[in-house]
């Protein structure tokens, strides 16, 4: 069991934007995908849950390929949370999280017993039950990210997929996030985060991969991926912290990064 | 005010029953509701029941169909669009039938056969669905898809203008601008059988969107991700209202506003989950639909008030109430 990208390439209008990228997610693991910004996380993460294709490469879900499941198997095995949460409509919480039941629904189906069940659970899990009537309109932050993993939980897959969790949350509800994300890894699934947060990062996830311009600079054992040399070649800075110490905090710039984005 | 979608359905079902049924007792010939019942029975004079079969109960029916299509395609376009100013003249295909319309009128092709207005306008849909189905097959963004229809619906509305401009008579040129406005007058059984298999068509294709389109509300990514196929929804919504439409407009002409507005006030009442909205703004858009028709039945000065002027004089102030209510949900 496991959700791997092999030698991914994807090139989106005339840029490379992935050059040869692997990475595999087992259940139990909490794996951090970090990297400066237009290094192509976000378009690695979306080739893995196959929203956009890789020109080479493959993605495999439990060793079968992602194109030869159907859209609906897919829905029930990986679950994408999007940059941002987009909600284009004011709906009630409720209702917004029960959305995460449909690929277990046919069309007409209404939601079970069974999966206002589910629902509750996840609610209760990222300590949300108390928001069910609101419109997702009137939330904060923190509260409208705490809705949209329980919607994401809801899915029961065995993998997630989620596109910077923890963007523009204060302190308490990234950890608060980061500690849901860590529960539901250590229940057996596997969970992918793309993050910007490096002090969340190295206290947090079982594995890091650092992209730098569309190639995986470092990839495995937090300590090593987020050494002084990994940092200061993908980043430009150098990070404060005592020596041998995982949780780094950003303290200056060094040098600049290149503008050659070009192929 | 919040009611459960079923029992608003329920609810409007009903409305819609009793109004249609009250509406063929309303018109201009002076019948008692004993003649009314007689000639549903079969059992009245001659006169009446003409009146009554041939030209009351088809009007009732196309105000039904119409006004339902103009209901369902708003929610479902707003729904796949994700924009609540969606309407169905927004893919550009109600503007497609009316140059259709505005065409045969030109050459005065009623005179050599009967439905010639119609037909005309249901090709004009039908090519405009064919662009459209096109363009969204190729994999196109929602934004460009909205584009596609705004510049067909432009270039439509300009080459009618060109063809009122050359109308070859003042009384064709009425002729036109009369069609334009809408009406549900004189249609009799064979603008059903025309029209009724387009419209039931669009809606069956139209079937089984909604689950899709809630998940929309996520975003397209989102949703494709939560196992829909956004191309095949796409599809659905856009040739499924862009068929029910043609075919509405080529039988009563523009009708606007309708669809515009129908949905909101549904939302108004249920919330905003787009696929909740499908049926209840259907049968909401009939009834409003019945009610502008039966308006327009009053006798007014010289003149005869047209459909599409009263359903816009009674959808815009409605909806500005309703978008002003609403907007601390919107924000």
């Amino acid at each position: 069991m496991t959700l791997e990208a092999r030698d991914i390439h994807v090139t989106l209008r005339d840029t490379k934007i992935l050059k040869g990228v692997s990475l595999s997610i087992k259940p139990g693991k909490l794996v951090g995908l970090i990297g400066p910004n237009g290094a192509g996380k976000s378009t690695l993460l979306r080739a893995i849950t196959g929203l956009v294709e890789s020109r080479q490469g493959k993605i495999l879900l439990d060793g079968r390929e992602l194109s030869g499941w159907s859209l609906k198997e897919r829905a029930k095995k990986i679950s994408y949370g999007a940059q941002g949460a987009p909600v284009h409509w004011p709906l009630e919480v409720g209702h917004i999280i029960a959305l995460g039941r449909i690929p277990y629904l046919d069309p007409w189906q209404q939601i079970s017993a069974r999966d206002r069940e589910i629902i509750d659970q996840a609610m209760i899990k990222t300590d949300v039950a108390h928001l069910s009537g609101r419109l997702v309109t009137s939330l904060s932050g923190g509260e409208r990210a705490c809705v949209m993993l329980a919607r994401a939980i809801v899915s029961k897959t065995d993998y997630l997929c989620l596109d910077e969790p923890t963007a523009s949350l204060d302190p308490y509800h990234q950890l608060q996030v980061m500690d849901i994300l860590q529960n539901l890894a250590r229940e057996g699934r596997g969970v992918l985060i793309l993050l910007h947060d490096l002090a969340l990062a190295g206290r947090y996830c079982d594995e890091l991969t650092l992209i730098h311009r569309g190639q995986i600079l470092a990839q495995g054992n937090v300590n090593q991926v987020l050494s002084d040399k990994n940092i200061t070649h993908a980043y430009h800075i150098t990070a404060n912290r005592k020596d041998g110490d995982p949780f780094l905090s950003p303290w200056r710039r060094s040098g600049r990064p290149e503008h050659d984005r070009k192929l | 005010m919040r009611i459960k979608p079923p029992l608003l359905t329920l609810l409007l079902a009903i409305i819609l029953a009793v109004i249609a049924f009250l509406s063929l007792f309303i018109g201009s010939a002076d019948l008692g509701a004993g003649d009314i019942l007689a000639a549903l029975s079969g059992s009245a004079t001659h006169s009446t029941e003409i009146i009554v079969i041939d030209l009351r109960l088809p009007r009732m029916v196309i105000g039904i169909l119409a006004g339902a299509t103009l209901g369902l395609s708003g929610a479902a376009l707003q729904g796949l669009l994700r924009n609540p100013l969606a309407d169905p003249g927004i893919i550009g295909v109600s503007a497609s039938a009316g140059l259709g319309a505005v065409i045969a009128i030109y050459f005065g092709l009623s005179a050599y056969f009967p439905l010639s207005i119609q037909i005309m306008a249901m090709g004009g849909a039908l090519i405009a669905t064919m662009i459209l189905s096109f363009i969204s097959s190729h994999d196109s963004s929602i934004l460009t898809l909205i584009l596609a229809g705004i510049g067909i619906s432009s270039l439509a509305t300009a080459a009618i203008a060109l063809t009122m401009n050359f109308a070859p008579s003042p009384m064709s040129l009425q002729d036109m601008i009369m069609w334009l406005m809408g009406s549900l007058e004189n249609r009799t059984v064979s603008d059903i059988i025309f029209a009724g298999p387009f419209i039931i068509g669009g809606w069956l294709i139209m079937r089984g969107v909604g689950q899709g389109l809630n998940a929309c509300s996520l975003g397209e990514d989102t949703a494709q991700t939560l196992g829909i196929n956004l191309k095949k929804l796409r599809m659905k919504v856009i040739v499924g209202s862009a068929i029910s439409v043609g075919a509405t407009v080529s039988v009563c002409g523009a009708i606007g506003f309708v669809g515009l507005v129908v949905p909101h006030m549904v939302r108004n009442i249920i919330g905003y989950a787009p696929g909740r909205l499908l049926v209840p703004s259907a049968l909401l858009g009939a009834i409003l639909l019945t009610i502008a028709d039966l308006i327009t039945r009053i006798p007014f000065g010289h003149g005869q008030l047209r459909l599409g002027v009263v359903t816009a004089l009674i959808g815009s102030p409605l909806f500005l109430y309703i978008i002003y209510k609403t907007r601390e949900a919107m924000r």
